[in-house]
């Protein structure tokens, strides 16, 4: 076994001493030491197995079996094709744009920008604001420690700095765009969101690769919301169907700080989405998600809410769809410490299966080490209902029509609460594209 | 219109309608009462098609065809209509769309084209009225949150706009505080037409006093053993169904 971690672990070593030089601001002493630690770690551990508890539905043993590598940068974004970029863009909203992993200012879309904010590449601020980034950079992962998170750290190659200050509030959102145009690449990055205090601000993640591509899409995101703060983040996964995704968003909130996040995953043979946030006092967080999964795709939902301070408030909806040999996993996990008295949480999993080949993990976990609290959790996993598609059918709709109806309200309800109504209508759009059958809906949006 | 003969109906082998007959002609309303257990609902249930069922026996002939060989949304497009005792909630979709998709789905199936956008609305806006119902339950998910009364006026609601023309109304009064009871029957006798006819399964009375029968059968065991007019309901609502049941 010790021998498998090392082959692996070896190739991207390897690598790793011809590439290095060529990763942003890795002559920072701070973030050499910072990449080198997790270099080391990541030579130790290898990428998680299914022995970790963290893991335990989630084989990503395939990944290990591929060879990926970064793509050489700039050519690949002439390469895109701007209709179809256009089409994943979200409108009025600044974007930037990521390449197989690199800024691309030619597609990105940033001007206008309010002079006390910084939306910029992270190769730029590494550039330009290294001393803010030296304090703030890893602050929100001081928690977490597994293979993914070690690997991103030492190879990241760019990604979004966003820094709001003070008591302003961005009036439009930024919207980051992960393309991905290179078969067997790599795309790694690393994005920070600093939302400082009283600040408010909208960012929209989306994730993309062109036609059928196999690659390996791993990509960190921190978020600082300060206190009295606000930040929406919404993430739309919808990666080829060959893809790999790892997506981890960590979060610290500080007091009276509120976070939501909406995730959607539809694409990627294997993807993995983790939210994890720390909620100071009197903080809120909302977490909604919707999985969908066809054919042998695996997409694995891991939450984690730490009620460190007392009056926080957590509420988190995950449902997921899951047909033909499709797996869907959520790990739901909140802690309330000791201390966090008054803590309010509530967290729910639906998951619809389609077909007798699919297949749902759901396990929320509860830690309360508190009395004074209000946690409730729920999880279903079921087929549609046969009571709601006789209503149907007595109602004229035909049966096929009556379950795709179903299928299609039972993910609905998720997109019916983003307040952005462009967002939503990329998202029904990809909800479409997985369940042509539910077109017959079309008329209702 | 309707015509069922010897009907023997089972649940997992269970007997539950042990051989009724029973003629309804164009215009009529039949109110079919009994106790609990009686197979009452299970006869509603049976005439819009529900799956689960097994018929043993007997025929069920509607409009000169054979209705236990229709899907039930061929049903419901031919007219028959089931008001349920408990609307089923769906979420996600909402009240207008779904009175819309019905009311296409019975247009296309009689070759007709669909319906005027502005005249739907026009027409929704109407019966919305005359059940007295706020509009913004089109906009609202079906069923979802409704009250009990909600929930029995959006069914007439249904009913007024697919226009059918066999109402089974499924315990329609249950749930219903007395207000309730008099919008929803004064809803169904709007519909009321010479050709419409009206199955109306109920366990008590007090329905009777605001739709009036002109046949009432009495339930008992899975067999109609009591057949009358109007007078046979106040009859029973005096000496309760034990007087039949002996019959039975």
């Amino acid at each position: 076994m010790m021998n498998a971690v090392e082959n692996i672990t070896s190739h991207y070593l390897a690598d790793y001493e011809n590439s290095a030089s060529a990763l942003p601001g890795r002559h920072l002493p701070w973030l050499q030491q910072l990449c080198s630690d997790a270099l080391q770690q990541f030579a130790q551990q290898g990428f998680p197995s299914p022995r970790e508890e963290e893991w335990k539905y989630t084989n990503v043993s395939a990944i290990e079996k591929k060879r990926f590598s970064p793509a050489a940068s700039e050519a690949a974004q002439a390469a895109v094709d701007s209709d179809w970029l256009d089409a994943c863009r979200l409108a009025d909203a600044w974007s930037l744009v990521l390449v197989d992993g690199r800024f691309s200012a030619q597609l990105s879309r940033l001007e206008g920008l309010p002079e006390s904010v910084i939306v910029c590449a992270m190769a730029e601020a590494l550039e330009k604001h290294p001393d803010r980034l030296e304090v703030r950079f890893g602050r929100a992962l001081t928690r977490e420690n597994h293979g993914f998170i070690h690997f991103t750290s030492a190879w990241f190659s760019d990604g979004l700095y966003l820094h709001i200050p003070p008591r302003t509030v961005l009036d439009k959102p930024v919207q980051l765009l992960h393309v991905v145009t290179k078969p067997d690449s790599l795309a790694v990055t690393r994005s920070l969101i600093d939302v400082e205090s009283m600040a408010e601000a909208e960012v929209f993640e989306t994730f993309v690769g062109v036609d059928d591509l196999a690659y390996l899409n791993a990509s960190v995101t921190e978020v600082l919301v300060g206190d009295n703060a606000r930040l929406d983040l919404y993430k739309l996964q919808c990666e080829t169907g060959k893809a790999y995704h790892f997506g981890g968003t960590y979060v610290l909130q500080e007091s009276h700080g509120r976070f939501q996040h909406h995730n959607f995953s539809f694409g990627g043979l294997l993807a993995r989405n983790e939210v994890h946030t720390d909620l100071g006092r009197a903080a809120e967080c909302q977490l909604n998600g919707l999985y969908i999964g066809r054919k042998r795709q695996h997409s694995d939902n891991h939450t984690r809410i730490n009620h460190t301070q007392p009056h926080g408030i957590s509420r988190e909806m995950y449902k997921g769809i899951l047909d033909q040999r499709a797996r869907g996993v959520f790990q739901g996990r909140v802690v309330v410490f000791e201390g966090a008295q008054k803590t309010d949480s509530e967290m729910n999993n639906r998951n619809l299966l389609l077909s007798n080949d699919a297949e749902a993990d759901t396990k929320p976990q509860l830690e309360i080490y508190n009395d004074d609290v209000k946690c409730s959790h729920g999880v279903t996993v079921g087929q549609l209902d046969e009571k709601s598609i006789f209503y149907l059918r007595s109602r004229c709709i035909d049966a096929e029509t009556a379950r795709n109806m179903l299928t299609f309200a039972f993910a609905n309800e998720m997109v019916d609460k983003l307040p952005n109504r462009s967002f939503q209508g990329l998202v029904q759009a990809q909800l479409l594209a997985h369940f042509p059958q539910t077109g017959i809906v079309k008329e209702w949006l | 219109m309707l015509s069922i003969e010897n009907l023997h109906i089972s649940i997992d082998d269970k007997p539950i309608l042990r051989g009724i007959d029973l003629q309804v002609n164009p215009g009529e309303v039949h109110a079919i009462m009994g106790p609990n257990g009686s197979g009452k609902s299970t006869l509603a249930h049976i005439l819009a098609g529900r799956p689960g069922y097994q018929v043993t026996q007997g025929s069920i002939t509607y409009q000169g065809n054979d209705l236990l060989e229709l899907e039930p949304e061929i049903r419901a497009r031919e007219g028959v209509f089931l008001a349920f005792q408990y609307p089923v909630e769906i979420p996600g979709v909402s009240n207008i769309y779904l009175l819309k998709v019905a009311l296409n789905a019975i247009r296309k199936h009689h070759g007709q084209d669909e319906v005027d956008a502005l005249d739907f609305l026009a027409l929704v806006k109407e019966k919305i009225q005359l059940l007295d119902m706020d509009e913004k339950f089109l906009y609202r998910a079906v069923n979802e949150g409704f009250s009990g009364g909600e929930k029995k006026r959006n069914e007439i609601l249904q009913m007024a706009i697919m226009e059918p023309k066999l109402c089974v109304l499924d315990e329609t009064d249950s749930g219903l505080d007395i207000d309730a009871l008099k919008i929803a029957a004064q809803g169904v006798n709007s519909l009321r037409t010479p050709e419409r006819s009206f199955i109306l399964v109920t366990h008590y009375q007090r329905l009777l006093d605001y739709i009036e029968p002109d046949v009432v059968h009495v339930l008992a065991h899975g067999r109609i053993v009591k057949s009358g007019g109007p007078e046979l309901a106040l009859e029973l609502e005096e000496k309760g169904y034990s007087w039949v049941e002996q019959a039975a």
